[in-house]
Parts: structure tokens; C-alpha cells; sequence
């Protein structure tokens, strides 16, 4: 944001879409608000409840694995996607005809409903007539997603691998491509090592892009939930069930509403807490 | 060398691809074969599971209803963040730092948070089962993206041209349809991009807020996979159908793809 100069008549701009953020955002929020202070037992009878709830949620096991699971997925997927993405972009062509088909290829997964991606890997990891499966099966590791809890966190982490390696990998390209030329010379010149180009030169270029990279991994992985019930369905067990999979549970099966709302407003308060300390690291850069 | 280097990029892409071949490969299959053993490609090649999908009303008019709810958001989206991403990139004023970030809150929100107010929110205005409602719902994360989008591309325009053109007396909304909008045209198409993607793999508030006459494709694959049980060739063909879309407009953006995934801050 460079030079802008001050004008309260922006707002005249900025009103429509205010106004339906507002109307999808702080009408169900205050339903949410209102159902995890209060008991209903149906026929929108309320009872007041406080903070029973909260209290509830807060001190329940269930909560706790499912939220430590959410949060063990995020970490995996981002130390399994980052560097890999980061990797992808170095050895993309920056020019030439296979440009094009390398982006386009890359994208793919990208643009395919959550669902179909579960559905897809779901097929494809099936052990007795989906490729994975069966390949893995015959390397002669006993491998079975339905089962073995191991292999469920398997193939979930591969599954988001496959569908978001390529947005970091998409993003780092374009940081790489920024560089100019010129640098790359002067490194020449200097007679640097690839890696120390990669540290000193490409590295640093790419700090921006990898903060929003790395944002937005974290939220979307924060919230998977589409593709994980359609693949796992949270099983076997509860071992990939993660918190909006357990709040989803808890709030359309089981309809345990003031639970379920509590949950949502602690859940969305974790997001809402790493996002802001990223968007501030985000700004900062922006800054400098 | 040049062979080497591409290599773990072949790999990557192949990897890519190998669940989408594995998609294709169950599509053409009759369920008797998927059933039957496994096989590396279809030996008895069939068309039968698209064929029913583009004759069976419930299969085809939910992409039908996918297309048009993500065609309304895309356009609800784009038509407000334009001005709202022009007075962020140009102005100054009383709250502009929160409201900014307030946006890009709810593009934080789970949805699964959301799903069950919505439904309310939506039956008690009369929305329900409507592709209006799928096509508002979507724009709680697809406006504050497309607002960042085009801020992004919009900041990338010198101030000076909108002076210049204050000087050679353009009248404000002249100065927007006729200079502004052209110069940014490539952010306009990456927000488009965006939207349109956003709302077209989101499933959770799209099943939640529709029943029989609204229905997404998506939600339709879901019924189908639990109820008529292994009916694994259709629900291939109906996935591979669902990749089309989203392949055709990636080719018109491909060049501009990192630049809105970076939402236009690179």
C-alpha cells in the first residue's frame, strides 16, 4: 500500500461488501454465541448455562485428541509440503513451451472438489483393486486405510501432499521468477555454490510468498474436513478424526448443540490467533 | 544435464497425475470388472457410466446447479470487491486496518463452525434449497479473497494515473469503467479465477443448504457412494466430469495462477 490519502466517503465503497460479510458472518456467529451459553431441549426452549460449556469442552479428553491431532496434522503437512514445494519450484523451467504444461499439470489438483479428491484417493488407495493399495501391498508391506490407523494418517498426509504441494510449489515459482537476472550473474561472478545461491539469493526473495504459502496451508489444513470424511471417514476409530470432523459429529449427529457451539467459537478462536500473528509477520514484510 | 534436472519434476507431475489415471481408468470400467479383479487399464472399455450421467435428470442437473451457484457468487464477488479493493488501495480511513483483516477472518472460518447457522440463517429468509443461497453463503470467503486479489493488483498501479486522468477532467465512474477496470483486467480474471475455484470445490455449506431442487454435483456423488453402495464406475465418471471445469479455466490463467494464489502480493 503506498501513498494513499485519507477520505471517510471510501466507506461508501467498502458498505456492500461490509454488509454481505456482515450478513454471513455476524448473524450465524451470534447463533453460535447464543447456542454455547444456553441448554435447549427442542420446541426453542432456552435455559442459560454461562459458561458451562466452555468449561466442559475445555476439560474434555475428547477435545483435547481431537484438537492435538488437528494441530499434528498441520505441522506434518507443512514440514512435508514446504520444503517439498520449495524444492518443485527450483526445478521448474523458467522459460520454454513446457512452461505452460507444467503449470497447468501442477494446478490440477487444485481445482477438483474436496470431495472428489477423497473420493479419488479413497479408490485409489483401496488395497484390493486401487494402484496405491495394491503396490504398496506388493512391496510386501501389509497396508490396509480402513484398518491400521497408521495407514489411515498415511494416506491422509499423502492425499493432502498430492492436493496442496502445489500451491506452495506455485507460489515459489512465482517469488523465483522475480529475481532478476542480474543476480544470478553477480553470483556467477562470485563463483557461488548452488546452495549458497539458494541461501543468500533465492531464499530471501521468497520469504513473502512463503509467509502467505504458509498461511494459507495452515488454515486450510486446520480446517480439513471434506476430504478426510470422505477418504476415512474420521475411522478407524477416531484416529483421523479431527476437530471439525469431531465438531461435525458432535453438532449434526449427535445434535448436542451448546457443546458443539463452544467448540466452534474455541476452534475458531485458535485459527483466528495463529492467522493474526502470520498476517502481522505478512504486513511487516509488506512493509520492509 | 538438462534431462537430469527435470527429472524429480517428472516424477512430482506423475504423481500428480496417477490418481486422476486411476479416476479415469474406474470410469470406463463396468462395475463387473471393477469388481471383479484388479486391472492396470479398462479390457472392457464402456461409455455406460457417463451415458447414464448426462440421461439421468438427478445426475446432470446437479452440475447444472453447481455451475449456476458458482457463476452467481463469482459475479456477486467480483461486482462488490471492486470498489471495496480500489478505496483500500487508495484511501484512507477510520477502520480500514480492522475491517481489512476482519475480511480475511472469514476466509479463516471452518466451515464446519458455520454449517448449522447457516442453515438456519438461510431457511428463516427463505433461501433454502435456492442456488441463491449457496451463491451468498460462498461469498463469506469469497469476497474478502477477491477484495485481497484485486487490492493486490490494484496497488500495483501507480497512483498518477488516476490524477492524470482527474486532470484531463474524467468524471469518477468514467475513470473506473474506462481506464481503471482495463488496467487491471488481468486481476479481475485472477479474482474471477479464484471465486469460481473456491466455490466449486467447496462442499460442506453447499450440501448443507440445499435438498432435492438446488443440489450440488458434489452432494449428489455423496448420496450415490452411500446408498446404492458399489457403484464405484459411475462415481468415477461423475468425479472425472467434475475435474473438467476446473481444468478449462485454469488454461485461461495459468500465467497468473501464483500471482492470485499469492493473493496478488508478489
Amino acid at each position: 500500500m503506498a501513498v494513499r490519502t485519507t477520505n471517510q466517503k471510501a466507506w461508501l465503497f467498502v458498505l456492500p461488501v461490509f454488509l454481505l460479510v456482515a450478513f454471513n458472518a455476524l448473524i450465524p456467529l451470534m447463533t453460535v454465541v447464543n447456542y454455547s451459553v444456553q441448554e435447549t431441549f427442542g420446541d426453542n426452549v432456552f435455559f442459560w448455562e454461562g459458561l458451562r460449556w466452555y468449561q466442559q469442552v475445555l476439560h474434555s479428553e475428547r477435545f483435547h485428541d481431537a484438537l492435538l491431532r488437528q494441530l499434528a496434522f498441520s505441522f506434518i503437512i507443512l514440514a512435508i509440503e514446504v520444503p517439498l514445494g520449495i524444492y518443485i519450484a527450483l526445478r521448474m523451467p523458467r522459460r520454454g513451451p513446457w512452461v505452460s504444461v507444467c503449470l497447468v499439470l501442477m494446478a490440477l489438483p487444485l481445482l477438483i472438489p474436496w470431495n472428489v479428491v477423497g473420493a479419488m484417493w479413497n479408490i485409489f488407495a483401496l488395497p484390493d483393486i486401487g494402484l496405491l493399495g495394491r503396490a504398496i501391498n506388493g512391496l510386501g508391506i501389509d497396508y490396509n486405510y480402513t484398518q491400521e490407523p497408521l495407514a489411515a494418517w498415511f494416506t491422509v498426509v499423502l492425499m493432502d501432499v498430492w492436493h496442496w504441494t502445489s500451491l506452495v510449489a506455485l507460489l515459489c515459482y512465482a517469488g523465483l521468477c522475480a529475481i532478476p537476472d542480474a543476480y544470478y550473474q553477480a553470483a556467477k561472478i562470485d563463483g557461488a555454490r548452488p546452495w549458497a545461491v539458494f541461501r543468500y539469493i533465492q531464499l530471501p526473495k521468497l520469504k513473502r510468498v512463503l509467509t502467505i504459502a504458509i498461511l494459507l496451508r495452515f488454515m486450510d489444513s486446520f480446517m480439513i474436513y471434506t476430504e478426510v470424511v470422505t477418504l476415512t471417514g474420521g475411522g478407524p476409530g477416531n484416529a483421523t478424526t479431527f476437530l471439525s470432523i469431531d465438531l461435525v459429529k458432535i453438532a449434526l449427529g449427535q445434535f448436542d448443540l451448546g457443546p458443539a457451539a463452544a467448540m466452534s467459537l474455541i476452534y475458531f478462536l485458535i485459527t483466528l490467533l495463529v492467522c493474526w500473528v502470520f498476517y502481522t509477520l505478512m504486513m511487516r514484510n509488506e512493509a520492509d | 544435464m538438462p534431462r537430469l534436472r527435470g527429472l524429480p519434476l517428472m516424477l512430482y507431475i506423475i504423481f500428480l497425475m496417477l490418481p486422476i489415471y486411476w479416476l479415469l481408468n474406474m470410469s470406463f470400467k463396468t462395475t463387473n470388472e471393477i469388481l471383479g479383479g484388479f486391472s492396470l487399464w479398462p479390457h472392457e472399455f464402456t461409455l455406460d457410466n457417463y451415458r447414464e450421467i448426462f440421461t439421468d435428470p438427478t445426475w446432470y442437473s446437479g452440475y447444472i446447479n453447481s455451475i449456476t451457484y458458482v457463476v452467481m457468487n463469482t459475479v456477486i464477488s467480483i461486482t462488490v470487491a471492486l470498489p471495496a479493493a480500489y478505496a483500500f488501495s487508495r484511501y484512507r480511513f477510520i477502520g480500514d486496518k480492522h475491517l481489512f483483516f476482519w475480511l480475511l477472518s472469514n476466509r479463516m472460518a471452518p466451515p464446519a463452525v458455520f454449517a448449522l447457522p447457516f442453515f438456519q440463517l438461510y431457511s428463516a429468509v427463505g433461501l433454502f434449497d435456492t442456488p441463491f443461497a449457496v451463491a451468498l453463503a460462498h461469498c463469506l470467503f469469497n469476497i474478502p479473497l477477491a477484495v485481497w486479489i484485486l487490492e493486490g493488483f490494484m496497488s500495483g498501479v501507480p497512483r498518477e494515473l488516476d490524477e492524470t486522468a482527474y486532470v484531463d477532467g474524467y468524471s469518477f465512474p468514467r475513470f473506473f469503467f474506462k481506464i481503471f477496470i482495463p488496467n487491471i483486467s488481468s486481476g479481475i480474471g485472477v479474482a474471477a479465477f479464484f471465486c469460481f475455484m473456491f466455490s466449486w470445490v467447496e462442499l460442506l455449506l453447499a450440501k448443507t443448504l440445499t435438498a432435492v431442487e438446488a443440489k450440488p454435483i458434489a452432494a449428489t456423488m455423496t448420496r450415490t457412494a452411500s446408498t446404492s453402495g458399489y457403484e464405484l464406475g459411475l462415481l468415477a465418471a461423475a468425479g472425472a466430469l467434475t475435474i473438467i471445469p476446473g481444468a478449462i479455466v485454469i488454461y485461461f490463467v495459468r500465467n497468473y495462477i501464483a500471482k492470485g494464489f499469492a493473493l496478488g502480493r508478489v
